[in-house]
């Protein structure tokens, strides 16, 4: 897949896997898999030092900024205030303004907050954030994510660390078939195939977290899903056969013997 | 006057001496400036600024950094 690159607003990534850091045991489990998934490019969250802590425990200690792209999240924030203040903390922590932002609605679902989304959305993009925006398959919510100017729009393949994998592969094709922007399917992905079936969506690339932090071998399951990426990105440009229903066969009907 | 002010870290009530700077704060609390992001009275409060900003009674300070999030 030489020179298949992927581009976020002007930025080239070679691997189209962007990995999560949370939910690992160790910060070393945590480097040993975002290596093996062959991630560029890695989310990580804002949260307030522990004060009673006798070492820190920031993740820049085992992340090497300069190795990779550091993307801090709003995760857990729930309205576009409280996201845009988790973002700025970000830009000033990592010297970046690139942000994945996050506005739940519902803690039972994690599903996002579409109207808080696009508020938000329009007061980063204001300050000079590449914002990519984790959002659901509605088509007019990424169009209107697009028309704001975010770097990527992210729609989810099913709830946050669910696991349940691709759940409408037909709105995630149509989102794609739509926007000019990237679009990167962020959570729900639980296993390697469902990470190949969203690449053969001809998607612009996968965002996980849990899938690795929660399989029972994570640094295994993150080297599958760099493999799987790159099968299903593959699968994709080599475009697939026709489906039929009924059989066609595969060795020639001339020749047989009497 | 009083030579001590009162301020809140992180959601604690905490007293400091009067005219500590925030750089001089964080170093009291054993913290690497590099690694930790300020935020004063819902303002961010940039690295090089740290040691021009004493604290003043009522401040509210939340004192965040990166850690593993999806």
């Amino acid at each position: 897949m030489d020179g298949d690159t992927l581009t976020i607003a002007g930025r080239q990534f070679t691997s189209r896997l962007i990995v999560g850091t949370g939910k690992y045991a160790t910060h070393e489990q945590t480097l040993e898999a975002v290596q093996a998934s062959g991630a560029e490019m890695v989310t990580v969250a804002v949260r307030r030092v522990n004060l009673d802590a006798t070492a820190s425990e920031s993740l820049l200690h085992v992340l090497d900024p300069s190795a990779y792209v550091l993307l801090p999240n709003t995760a857990g924030c729930y309205s576009a205030d409280e996201a845009v203040r988790y973002a700025r903390l970000g830009r000033e922590a990592g010297l970046s303004d690139w942000v994945k932002l996050e506005v739940l609605g519902d803690e039972a679902t994690l599903l996002p907050d579409v109207a808080g989304l696009l508020e938000a959305t329009e007061i980063l993009v204001a300050e000079g954030f590449k914002v990519l925006a984790y959002t659901n398959e509605d088509l007019i919510t990424a169009l209107r994510l697009q028309d704001l100017g975010v770097a990527a729009v992210m729609p989810l393949a099913s709830p946050i660390g669910s696991g349940l994998g691709l759940l409408s592969p037909l709105w995630i094709r149509l989102l794609k078939s739509r926007l000019e922007v990237p679009v990167i399917v962020d959570a729900g992905v639980g296993t390697a195939s469902d990470a190949c079936l969203t690449m053969e969506q001809g998607v612009d690339g996968i965002l996980m977290n849990t899938a690795l932090a929660e399989a029972e071998r994570p640094v295994q399951m993150a080297s599958a899903m760099r493999l799987a990426v790159q099968a299903g990105r593959l699968a994709y440009l080599a475009g697939r056969m026709p489906r039929r229903e009924w059989g066609v066969p595969s060795s020639p009907a001339t020749g047989m013997l009497d | 006057m009083s030579d001590e002010v009162q301020i809140e870290v992180n959601g604690r009530n905490q007293a400091v001496p009067a005219g500590q700077t925030v750089r001089g704060l964080l170093d009291s609390l054993g913290l690497d400036p590099r690694l930790v992001v300020v935020e004063l009275n819902r303002q961010v409060v940039r690295s090089t600024e740290q040691d021009e900003v004493e604290l003043s009674n009522g401040d509210r300070l939340e004192l965040v950094n990166f850690v593993g999030g999806g």
